[in-house]
């Protein structure tokens, strides 16, 4: 993992100290509200519907326990006993005192951690793969190259201005975990006879115009990774629409100005660019890279493990869900859901992290990831201690076993706390989870994602989930559309609404009726929702939701 | 005929601790909805939205919002600002666990 070099602790703690001084200004009132606001914002602090709310970066999700255990202590001593992980892998607070958000911040630098560039129109917190370093399909770890951008980005002079924020996803496998198709830029790294280098998505994004990345480049060697993105960044930052904040974002320039023309300015930029990077960056990535060296995996039997999976069902059924393959031999990942059926998606209490952390110490090399679903991850578990994983996170009511199920839905905080919302998201998830987990069938369904976002700017996701859930503000009401067929991974695509939304007691009985049509028209267990739906089409599902005169009504929408 | 003005309160957050607060009729901040002065003249709203605007040491993001008046005090008449009144559903926080 990355440690912090003196610069990076100096320049937070530099960082920290101003900004302890400009709410000690606001305070007096040498600073006004418009004034303060764009300080704070810089430094991730949000005013919300019900208090103040803290965003602090988990760059590319990665923490490890001391960090995790830091977390836990500013959710008991400055918050409510508990953090909200975000699909940002960023942890948010949602209850913090102006006057303590100086001393938050000293304590998240204690552990090498921060809030900069969590919001603002700047390059936001580089997110990743959360099983990079660990998963047997890929190519290189990503997160060298996102902690390269995150120095690279922080403070860069040239893009604390930018039209709008702008963000970065990477990815280090074919199989696309970390949605880069719907980033601002998205990096994979793949090899060409023998090198590595990286292929870049742009263009992509959700919130009102969702648009699929467009590829700009198949192969961009390492030597030009920095000065290509910031070739990218700066055509953008000149040519971005600062008339229209709903018009700013990359995906529209890329639209409007098509990916050709793009790619042509990029490219004469980058003529420029390059002339200013003098190898030092590759000799800080070279720096990086070291420290993402694989921890020392050890060769045990695995005998415990198969000993627990024959014997006991509730352990087989965790390990069916929440288990993926490990590169190294006797190694697995595992998911620990932050989705208990009816609890809030994404949050944990302090005690929680806590055991989290002491989890990673004990028995994952000290390493935990959090991921865009909302879930923490043990990246590097060796078999043999799962049971007694499983066994410590069953009494925290950490061990559902619901990954990728029904279940495990991504919500954003919705109106029940953020102050852009048009309506609830949580209430709607904790339904859904609860209402499938009664049935008893979620497992019998089989892999289906569904993402709750609270307004349009679509922070959970919606638009790429299997189903995807919009919540609105119908004539002081709130309602809820439904998309069908949205893909996050590397067949990324955009959910297509059903029609007509739902009154929010709809919602669960609508789901229930797609999740019947779907079970009806599969073709055997082994066809996801995904796959039953693009062969489907919309069809039989409009037909479950809205009856024989789906027609009619969808026109009228 | 021009339109009914409906009630308001003058409503925002509080500088320091951020939650929701609201103008009582004698000028104070109150943290509970049936406490607020409700308004339903147009140009006094605007004169105590103003009043309240110019307390920058106290209050951030100041507005009227839409009430309606009941005998138990103004009530909200859209859903956001019964989640503001109350606290988020999730949890019993915010202002529902201040009773």
């Amino acid at each position: 993992m990355y440690r912090y070099t003196e610069f990076d602790t100096a320049f937070v703690a530099e960082r920290n100290r101003q900004f302890r001084q400009q709410v000690e200004r606001r305070i007096s009132g040498a600073l006004t509200e418009d004034e303060f606001k764009p300080l704070r914002l810089m430094n991730g602090l949000y005013l919300q519907l019900h208090a103040y709310m803290l965003r602090v970066a988990i760059p590319y999700g990665t923490l490890n326990s001391a960090q995790m255990d830091q977390l836990a202590l500013l959710a008991e001593k400055w918050d409510k006993g508990y953090g909200h992980f975000t699909t940002r892998q960023n942890i948010q607070y949602n209850w913090p005192e102006l006057r303590d958000v100086p001393d938050m911040l000293d304590a998240l630098a204690e552990v090498g951690m921060h809030a900069i560039q969590t919001s603002g129109n700047t390059i936001r917190n580089v997110t990743a793969d959360h099983f990079a370093g660990a998963a047997a399909d890929e190519v290189a770890d990503p997160r060298p190259v996102a902690e390269l951008l995150r120095q690279w980005s922080t403070d860069h002079p040239e893009f604390q201005f930018l039209p709008r924020k702008f963000k970065i996803a990477v990815t280090g496998a074919e199989n696309d975990r970390a949605v880069i198709k719907a980033h601002d830029i998205g990096i994979q790294v793949v090899e060409r006879d023998g090198e590595i280098g990286y292929r870049v998505l742009v263009g992509g994004g959700l919130g009102r115009t969702p648009m699929i990345g467009k590829e700009l480049s198949p192969f961009v060697p390492q030597q030009d990774l920095l000065p290509y993105v910031e070739a990218v960044v700066s055509v953008w930052n000149l040519l971005g629409r600062r008339d229209n904040k709903y018009k700013a974002r990359i995906k529209i320039t890329v639209h409007e100005h098509g990916i050709d023309e793009i790619r042509s300015l990029v490219e004469t930029r980058f003529e420029e660019t390059k002339q200013a990077f003098d190898g030092a960056d590759l000799a800080i990535f070279d720096e990086i890279k070291a420290q993402f060296a694989p921890p020392a995996f050890r060769n045990a039997p695995t005998d415990a493990y198969d000993a627990a999976y024959a014997e006991d069902p509730v352990f087989r059924a965790w390990a069916d869900s929440n288990l993926t393959a490990h590169k190294a031999g006797g190694y697995a990942i595992a998911q620990i859901s932050l989705k208990a059926h009816g609890e809030t998606p994404g949050d944990a209490t302090a005690e929680q992290m806590r055991v989290m952390a002491d989890l990673a110490r004990r028995f994952g090399h000290d390493e935990l990831r959090i991921t865009h679903e909302q879930n923490v991850v043990l990246p590097h578990v060796h078999k043999s201690d799962l049971p007694q994983i499983h066994k410590i996170l069953k009494a925290h009511g950490l061990a559902t076993a619901n990954i990728g199920l029904i279940s495990d839905i991504i919500a954003c905080p919705g109106m029940d706390y953020c102050a852009l919302a048009t309506a609830r998201s949580i209430p709607i998830a904790q339904e859904i989870a609860t209402r499938f987990d009664e049935l008893k069938i979620e497992n019998e369904i089989g892999e289906l994602k569904i993402k709750i976002s609270g307004c349009i700017n679509a922070c959970g996701h919606h638009h790429v989930g299997h189903i995807g859930i919009l919540g609105l503000d119908r004539a002081g009401v709130e309602n809820y559309q439904i998309t069908l067929g949205g893909d996050a991974t590397e067949t990324a695509s955009l959910g297509e609404r059903t029609g007509p939304g739902f009154p929010a007691e709809e919602v669960v009985p609508a789901i229930e009726r797609i999740v019947g049509a779907y079970m009806e028209h599969r073709e055997g267990p082994e066809e996801s929702f995904l796959q039953a739906y693009r062969r489907l089409g919309m069809a039989p599902f409009k037909l479950a939701l809205y009856g024989e005169d789906s027609g009619k009504r969808s026109r009228a929408a | 005929m021009p339109k009914a003005f409906t009630p308001k309160v003058v409503t925002a957050n509080a500088l320091l601790e951020g939650d929701v607060i609201y103008l009582a009729a004698d000028d104070r901040w109150v943290r509970r909805l049936d406490e607020a002065e409700i308004i339903t003249d147009e140009a006094i709203a605007q004169i105590r939205l103003l009043d309240a605007q110019a307390r920058a040491s106290e209050a951030v993001g100041v507005y009227l919002a839409d009430m309606a008046p009941t005998e138990d005090g103004p009530q909200p008449t859209h859903f956001r600002e019964e989640f503001r009144a109350t606290g988020p559903s999730n949890y019993h926080h915010g202002k529902q666990a201040a009773g």
